[in-house]
């Protein structure tokens, strides 16, 4: 390569300077490289999920669950539609916990007899709080925001909430009648 | 020695005259790929057992197979379970193309795992061919992913759940796994977005990758001489070796082994149906729900250290360290040589026979005595259930080299020989037992209990 070059410089096959050509040659370099990570930002935007996809099939993503009173004190309601738990506590504070166990994404069905959620995937097991109860699972169960409008209790499954633990300010309260 | 290979390869006259008489498509086609001549030694099956070829084979055999289904199968949500139910029950020859395609998918990996094991066995990484064996991982990186995108499509209860589970780890990879989850998925949960692109990549992206490296490949294959020639321990890399031409001498032997393979493949096609459960559910989680069989090495390690150590930490070493194998400064080149020397063989016994009864051991003492999370509770759980492990793992690995230093004083070929079986053993060991020993809630049990 070197040789070559030196020949072809000696024999004047190009007039110009070897300086300024190899500056040409970095900005051409340059250029390719940033054409590159163009292509690149463009491919990887026209596949990323955008946020019609990301949007649940229901443009409203607001379920209404019923009436409050229609929940028993420590009980746990599955909603289908909504992919969410409401569970009620013993002191009447409700919380919609996602279905999605924490650890790789199984749906985790609730075990009445045993009152807790069991992970068929990897047995990780949550309480009705969605707190975890036996690992791999590395956090509690996520939420979903509960609001209780005119005693209907309403869930917004639009935004899911991560979480570390369980804390008493998640719970959400009817207004007493 | 590629100086050589061609400058043989014109002298030799007489070959040439020879291949040139068996007309020139057969000439063009097959000597397109090949050189002239071989040299005879490499023709020697116990060399490479076919298994380059083999893996050549079940590739077209999938191209092939797969060009068809792509006529039946659609890929959405709600019809690609009944495209296959079609496929299955009113298509001719349909369940039969299916299964072609199912089973040639899964011994390929089988097959391409044996021939990088037969490369290394053989020290087929030395130079010149350190670059090829990058490549050649390559390859079996796009073959499994390849397996797995194919693995989401039949929109199964089996494939909806793996691909959940094995998709869900992504999002422990530090910084970017979130985002990459998504992406791949192309939305939170598998759904319509995720077949898309499933089918995309397994239809165009990956077939289109695979076919490219595998030129490259060969290519690289031929540019460093061909095969390795094999030698026993001590005898020099012959610089000069016999050559016979490719014409018939290696084109039969591929035949016969490419044709009893595709009639193996058939004749178990007819007699085994490929799995289908029932139409994939996102509200039930199936128990166990498995990812597929070739990723259960690492369900197993997750099954015992923190998903951070598990499917981030391990694998990135295991990725790190395959990539290096050919890139140590090796005293010897053992090119040709099977298993380095008879001390190398001794020492990969001893490693052998170590994993096969220590990784049982470890995975019942983690099973039913340790509990690092509980004695630990004060740190974090990547330390406790992660580091703590993992590092006393490393510590035993690191005492068993110091005691096989001492007993074979080895060089460095033997030693990372001996590292090589020591954690492949392990693997496979906990890919077996993932398969065939996890029940109900992922708890130990025998294989033949329900």
């Amino acid at each position: 390569m070197k040789k070559d070059k030196q020949k072809r410089t000696s024999e004047g096959e190009s007039p110009h300077d070897p300086s300024k050509r190899s500056l040409l040659n970095k900005i051409w370099i340059g250029l390719g490289i940033f054409a590159l990570i163009e292509f690149l930002a463009l491919v990887i935007a026209f596949i990323r999920p955008g946020k019609m996809a990301s949007r649940s099939d229901d443009s409203d993503t607001i379920i209404e669950a019923g009436p409050a009173k229609r929940f028993p004190h420590n009980s746990v309601t599955a909603f289908i539609r909504g992919k969410f738990y409401l569970c009620r506590m013993e002191d009447g504070g409700f919380l919609a916990l996602s279905r999605k166990c924490t650890h790789l994404g199984c749906t985790v069905p609730w075990l009445e007899k045993e009152k807790r959620f069991s992970c068929p995937c990897h047995g990780s097991a949550f309480d009705i709080r969605g707190e975890v109860i036996s690992p791999p699972a590395p956090r509690a169960l996520d939420l979903y925001p509960v609001f209780i409008e005119n005693n209907i209790v309403k869930v917004d499954t639009g935004k899911r909430m991560k979480r570390k633990g369980f804390e008493a300010k998640q719970l959400v309260y009817p207004k007493k009648v | 020695m590629t100086s050589d290979s061609k400058s043989m390869e014109t002298s030799n006259l007489g070959t040439r005259k020879r291949t040139l008489s068996r007309g020139p498509i057969l000439n063009n086609l097959i000597l397109h790929f090949r050189p002239l001549t071989v040299p005879e030694k490499t023709l020697k099956f116990t060399l490479t057992w076919g298994l380059g070829g083999m893996a050549t084979v079940l590739v077209m055999l999938l191209i092939g197979t797969g060009l068809l289904l792509k006529f039946v199968y659609q890929p959405f949500p709600d019809k690609a379970y009944d495209s296959i139910l079609y496929l299955q029950n009113h298509v001719l020859f349909g369940h039969f193309i299916r299964n072609i395609h199912h089973w040639s998918a899964n011994l390929l990996v089988i097959i391409s795992f044996l021939h990088f094991l037969r490369v290394f066995f053989t020290g087929a990484f030395h130079p010149p061919r350190q670059f090829n064996w990058i490549i050649g991982l390559c390859l079996f990186f796009i073959v499994l992913a390849a397996n797995f995108t194919g693995y989401l499509l039949p929109w199964d209860q089996l494939s909806y759940w793996g691909t959940t589970i094995s998709t869900g780890t992504l999002e422990y990879i530090p910084g970017a796994g979130i985002w990459l989850k998504k992406m791949i998925r192309g939305g939170e949960d598998i759904g319509p977005g995720s077949l898309r692109i499933f089918f995309a990549v397994h239809t165009a992206i990956l077939p289109i990758m695979l076919g490219m490296l595998m030129a490259f490949h060969f290519w690289r294959t031929r540019r460093s001489g061909g095969l390795v020639i094999p030698r026993s321990d001590g005898e020099e890399i012959p610089s000069q070796p016999h050559r016979v031409s490719t014409v018939p001498n290696l084109v039969l032997r591929e035949l016969v082994v490419g044709l009893s393979l595709i009639a193996i493949i058939f004749l178990f096609s007819v007699f085994f149906n490929a799995p289908l459960g029932d139409p994939a559910n996102p509200g039930l989680s199936p128990n166990p729900t498995k990812a597929p069989w070739y990723f259960m090495g690492f369900q197993e390690i997750l099954l015992h250290f923190h998903p951070f150590i598990a499917l981030f930490f391990i694998p990135l070493l295991m990725i790190i360290a395959l990539l290096s194998v050919p890139y140590f400064k090796y005293p010897v080149n053992t090119a040709g040589v099977w298993f380095v020397s008879s001390k190398g063989r001794h020492m990969a016994m001893y490693a052998a026979g170590t994993a096969l009864i220590v990784t049982p051991i470890c995975i019942l003492l983690d099973e039913y005595v340790l509990d690092f999370t509980g004695w630990l509770s004060g740190l974090p759980p990547v330390v406790s259930a992660g580091l703590i492990p993992l590092g006393i793992v490393l510590a035993g690995c690191f005492w068993f080299h110091l005691v096989l230093k001492r007993k074979f004083a080895p060089n460095k070929n033997e030693m990372v020989q001996m590292f090589f079986v020591l954690f492949l053993t392990a693997f496979i060991l906990l890919t077996i037992i993932g398969i065939g020993f996890r029940g109900m809630g992922m708890k130990l049990t025998w294989p033949w209990v329900g």
